[in-house]
């Protein structure tokens, strides 16, 4: 049962991004790529990270998928659609190297022969995982803070109309 | 039983597509898209070894990286948004100008 919902989550997953990459139209894009986003949030709930399936759902889904759309939005989905330069070797090359990723970690992974399920501990992890942040992690916690500042106020820099 | 392995094909397989997205595709936002499908894949395998060691620091790691994965986000769209005023364009060849 458990691995029927991997399979299928899973395959939803990858169709998804397929595309989500490969589509021209960048909504499409942006829309495929939240599906794929739901997914890999249901598999974290599947492993017992219920906090980090939230986040999934809440800050990528939610927040940073939804500013792409805005920014396509903004420049206008039929503009940012239009062509692109063709460069065959680039073509080539790149979906050599994609697929040689994807076939060498399909092999080397499914060659583990680790047999234990893969499932937690009871119980919800927020708690604890709070407590790892504001404990033994809190000069990283607090750093992030201070990068998504920064990161912040670069964007806005960066987009500012000079006068 | 779902394993460990499982979880690391899925990863594998999905930073794979991202990488493609990234080499194959001239347009900024389909870049974009597709280095945070990389970082989602890395967070796959980050809680996979989490649940597999039981131990919950894997997790701490997956929280960091969609902190940074925000960040990027934010900075990497003022700059197309940035390009596309310059140049009319979001097709990241067009970027030519500091080409010797």
């Amino acid at each position: 049962m458990e691995l029927a919902i991997f399979y299928l989550v899973a395959a939803v997953a990858v169709l998804s991004a397929l595309v989500a990459v490969a589509h021209r139209n960048p909504v499409v894009n942006v829309l495929s790529l939240i599906v794929t986003f739901f997914c890999v949030a249901v598999t974290f709930a599947m492993q017992g990270a219920d906090f980090l399936a939230g986040a999934q759902v809440l800050i990528y889904a939610g927040a940073i998928l939804v500013l792409f759309l805005f920014v396509v939005m903004l420049l206008g989905a039929p503009v940012v659609s239009g062509e692109e330069t063709p460069r065959p070797i680039q073509k080539t090359l790149g979906a050599f190297l994609a697929a040689a990723v994807a076939a060498g970690a399909f092999f080397l992974f499914s060659s583990l022969r680790e047999t234990g399920s893969n499932l937690p501990a009871a119980g919800n992890t927020t708690r604890a995982l709070g407590r790892l942040l504001v404990g033994p992690h809190l000069f990283a916690f607090e750093l992030v803070s201070v990068v998504l500042l920064a990161a912040l106020v670069g964007a806005l820099v960066l987009v500012k109309r000079k006068h | 039983m779902v394993t460990l392995a499982h979880y690391l094909v899925l990863s594998g397989v999905l930073f794979a597509i991202g990488a493609g997205g990234v080499l194959l595709r001239r347009n900024g936002i389909a870049t974009l898209l597709g280095i945070e499908l990389m970082l989602n894949a890395a967070n796959v395998a980050l809680v996979a070894f989490s649940a597999f060691h039981g131990n919950l620091e894997g997790q701490v790691f997956v929280f960091f990286v969609m902190a940074v994965a925000a960040a990027e986000v934010a900075v990497g769209l003022a700059l197309l948004v940035a390009i596309f005023r310059k140049l009319q364009s979001a097709d990241v060849d067009r970027l030519s100008a500091m080409r010797w």
